[in-house]
């Protein structure tokens, strides 16, 4: 056991944990910030997905060795700035103005994913799209209106 | 007649809570609140022990549902209802408000302790007239106590948005007001109470928005693996992975070395109902330290008297069963289809695969036994029946125990099961503390109870007209009813056959033989439907190519030929209204461009139903080099009354692609006893670049509503694979669908 110094959403926080202890435990059993989800643990679902100094990566292959120094934003830090929370992002506007989850449960991490997107392809087609998101698993395959809300969030950061 | 897609109403962000609440009398005093407490009529598709047991739970507590009008003008509507992505928190208050006229921004969901089981499509169905009722009834009373201390008219008054007007005084007076006044006043008989004429709905028929979408989307959103409790340990278990195996020996000495891990035992299996592996839990001060942990054990296996069991010996014993006669037919008659006099005749056999339901949280749940008491926090589809397993493993009084619904990643059945509430009491017999027993994907993938595999034979004649003279069906599959009927009651029957076809076919005959296994098998989203529904419309395909006619067409000409007629089955109801189904039909049809070209590699197909609703879909289809793209799925709906048309549009769209999911990628395969598949690299299900467009409609209909949840289950499956017809000329009948299909 070590300590980890860690930036979470704009704050600085310590964990003892096992160098090894994927990022996501280290969030949600020893942080409690559960928005983000565990769906399989090998990376191919997508449900973990936060972002590690902007890029969205699978926090289930993440350890908190790899995060020592890195900035993490999780869901709850999404719409943050300068850790307060000025208003949703909107890629959270969109999800929610098209309606997209059903369980919900899959949704934190396909926001993660879609933000990441948009912060790189603020127009994305619908290929690169199907390119991004294919990592993100959704049992009730909210797929369609997942597709809609990313244009729908890309026209409205555009305008 | 139809409605196109309506866009979703405005944002309204309202927090659904989740507190304790006592039901007591039918106008029962709860803080000054006016209250009506009433009785929801449950839908199952089976009778099983979730219905007895929620039966006995049910004794001396009359109502199940209660609405709560405050002084401060908000109405609360207490559920016992589970919400796992169907909408049923916004489309049940959404009856209550619409009869009492509340105001839609002041209405609140509360989920009651004392929690039905949800599944079979029924909610909206099953509450429609019962929450009218007890909506009526709250408007009923309020205008009652308004009039009276108006002294005027009751038939003066009117009500919106949780007010009383008396427009020829201009008076109006707040639902909150009257409260104190209305606790005093006789409730209405809900069996005479007036309801709104359905032309003037204001609010069920309007899309809206559903209440716990924002927290959905902000991670606030509190899921069974979300609970988190001061002091808490996690657990996993160690399971055989072969069905029926137990542990020979194990050293916990690793285990226990493994920073983090508090305890090493084990938990014995269950038998019959409860149907747990038993193994070896690890109890630890996070998830990851008890996998950790489970990691470091050293386990002996017994692997137990199934472990040469195979899908390969499963197949071979279902297609030894078709070349037989069946072990269970519909009717004694004796008449041999081989003699119907018929112009053509048309054989297949259909396959499909074990299934899991991978939901995307994996099966979990959370428990605190102290002092004689045990508080459960569960994602449950049914808290009462899991409230009687717990307190029967703890030797507690149910009134000892407490279960806490929590949202739901994913129900589609699974979570109807009494295996992880078993060994969550196991557990906590062990451990002082709260203690919340995860499952890793891989033990949900290796430990589900799986949607039945199985086999059939289909045969059917036409005539020199083509209409469909015989029609017969051999099911050979490992049968639900041999998990869960009582040991040494089960008997083969007809219960996991479809009903009979909708088109008329004077000659129809049923077969069963049931195939013994280990591997256990439960309610998956519409259950037997899921792999009836697609062999029905697939084989009506067949006949209509056979006969030489255009499918759509086909369908259409039977459906208006007269009725045979016959005596019908006492649990068969009223038969479907075929006028309804040619409806649906003729809209998917048009909306899709029916008839008219598509170009090379690409096709569509058509499907129709009536079970759940009346549904008609058109596939259109891509196959090139081998590779099958669904591009376009245009479906027509009647299913009555439309509540909430989002909602609605969102259980279709969920089901058809969920459906789509199964077909085209998902099998669970048996080899030495155990699964194969452990996790989603080896598990593939639906995702984004194959999701096609979907376009849905709906007829206008005020007719009692019907549940859209497993609705479009049976329809994708035979849509699309009628449309690879169309495409390619070949016809796929085993799932998951493959261009190079191999039946060998």
């Amino acid at each position: 056991m070590a300590q980890f110094p860690l930036n979470v959403n704009g704050q600085s926080r310590t964990i003892e944990a096992d160098g090894e202890m994927p990022l996501l435990w280290a969030l949600r059993d020893l942080l409690r910030l559960t928005g983000t989800k565990y769906g399989c643990g090998i990376g191919m679902c997508g449900a973990c997905t936060v972002h590690l100094d902007g890029t969205a990566v699978r926090s289930c292959q993440t350890t908190v060795a790899d995060a020592r120094g890195k900035k993490v934003v999780t869901i709850e830090g999404l719409g943050l700035e300068r850790g307060k929370q000025v208003a949703l992002h909107a890629v959270q506007r969109a999800w929610i103005a098209e309606q997209v989850p059903q369980c919900g449960y899959c949704q934190s991490g396909q926001i993660m994913s879609a933000a990441a997107l948009l912060a790189n392809k603020p127009h994305p087609t619908d290929s690169e799209i199907d390119d991004a998101m294919t990592g993100n698993i959704c049992r009730c395959a909210t797929y369609f209106r997942i597709r809609k809300a990313i244009h729908t969030a890309a026209q409205e950061m555009r305008a | 007649m139809k409605t196109k897609q309506e866009q979703v109403g405005t944002t309204t962000q309202r927090k659904i809570s989740r507190r304790a609440f006592l039901g007591t009398g039918a106008a029962a005093a709860a803080g000054g609140a006016l209250v009506i407490g009433f009785t929801l009529r449950r839908h199952f598709h089976n009778v099983d022990v979730a219905d007895e047991a929620a039966g006995k739970v049910a004794v001396g507590n009359p109502f199940d549902a209660w609405v709560h009008v405050q002084p401060d003008g908000s109405a609360e509507l207490v559920l016992a209802q589970s919400e796992m992505g169907q909408g049923v928190y916004t489309a049940l208050p959404m009856l209550l408000a619409e009869e009492a006229d509340l105001d839609w921004q002041r209405v609140r969901v509360v989920q009651s302790e004392f929690s039905l089981g949800t599944g079979g499509s029924g909610s909206v169905m099953s509450n429609y007239l019962p929450l009218r009722q007890a909506g009526a009834m709250v408007r009923t009373v309020m205008i009652a106590t308004a009039a009276r201390q108006w002294g005027v008219a009751e038939s003066e008054c009117t009500t919106l948005n949780s007010e009383v007007m008396h427009a020829r005084s201009s008076r109006r007076v707040s639902y909150g007001q009257l409260v104190p006044a209305a606790r005093a006043m006789p409730l209405p008989n809900f069996k005479t109470v007036k309801l709104k004429d359905p032309a003037q709905f204001t609010l069920i028929g309007k899309p809206t928005q559903h209440l716990d979408i924002p927290d959905k989307c902000t991670g606030a959103a509190r899921f069974g693996l979300d609970v988190r409790l001061p002091g808490m340990v996690y657990a996993v278990i160690a399971r055989c992975p072969t069905f029926g195996g137990t542990p020979a020996k194990f050293d916990a000495t690793k285990a226990l070395a493994v920073p983090g891990v508090l305890q090493v035992f084990e938990i014995p299996a269950k038998g019959y109902r409860i149907f747990t592996a038993g193994g070896i839990a690890v109890v630890a001060t996070s998830t990851w330290a008890a996998m950790q942990g489970r990691k470091a054990l050293q386990i002996t296996w017994n692997r137990g008297p199934h472990s040469t069991e195979s899908t390969d010996m499963l197949r071979a014993q279902m297609k030894e069963a078709l070349a037989h006669a069946p072990a269970w037919t519909s009717d004694t008659e004796g008449v041999s289809l081989d003699n119907v006099l018929a112009s053509r005749r048309v054989e297949s056999v259909y396959e499909f695969p074990f299934l899991a339901h991978a939901c995307m949280e994996p099966m979990n749940i959370t428990a605190h036994l102290r002092e004689g008491r045990c508080e459960v926090w569960a994602p449950s589809q049914a808290a009462d029946a899991m409230r009687s397993v717990i307190a029967k493993e703890l030797e507690l009084a149910e009134s000892s125990v407490t279960v806490h619904t929590t949202l739901m990643g994913g129900g589609f059945g699974r979570r109807y099961q009494y295996d992880f509430p078993a060994e969550v009491a196991q557990i906590a017999k062990h451990v002082e503390v709260p203690v919340q027993l995860v499952w890793t994907r891989e033990d949900d993938m290796t430990h589900d109870f799986y949607r039945p595999a199985g086999m059939r034979r289909m045969r059917g004649a036409l005539d020199t007209h083509g209409n469909i003279v015989a029609w017969s069906d051999h099911l050979a599959d490992v049968p639900l009813s041999y998990q869960w009927g009582e040991p040494g009651k089960r008997k083969p029957d007809g219960s996991e056959l479809p009903g009979r076809p909708v088109y008329p076919i004077a000659q129809v005959r049923m077969g069963f033989t049931p195939i013994e296994s280990a591997v256990p098998r439960a309610w998956w989203r519409s259950v037997e439907t899921s792999f009836n529904g697609l062999a029905v419309e697939c084989f009506t395909d067949e006949l209509a190519h056979a006969a030489g006619e255009d499918p759509y067409r086909f369908r259409r000409r039977l459906l208006q030929l007269p009725e045979i007629p016959r005596v019908r089955g006492k649990d068969e109801g009223p038969p479907p209204d075929r006028n309804r189904l040619i409806a649906v039909l003729d809209l998917a049809a048009q909306m899709a461009g029916w008839g008219t070209s598509l170009g090379p590699h690409r096709g569509r197909g058509i499907a129709c139903t009536t079970n759940y609703a009346y549904l008609a879909q058109v596939a259109e289809v891509t196959v090139e080099n081998d590779t099958i793209r669904v591009d376009r799925l245009v479906t027509a709906v009647d299913c009555g009354q439309v509540v909430n048309p989002n909602g609605a549009r969102s259980q279709l769209e969920g089901g058809m692609l969920f459906t789509l999911s199964s077909i085209l990628k998902e099998a669970i395969t048996i080899r030495d006893g155990a699964v194969e598949q452990q996790n989603f690299d080896d598990y593939s299900v639906l995702r984004m670049p194959e999701a096609p467009a979907l376009e849905t409609w709906f007829v206008e209909s005020h007719a009692a509503p019907h549940g859209l949840g497993e609705a479009a289950v049976g329809l994708t499956g035979p849509a699309v694979a009628n449309a690879i017809f169309a495409a390619t000329g070949k016809r796929l009948r085993r799932m998951p669908f493959r261009m190079d299909e191999s039946t060998a």
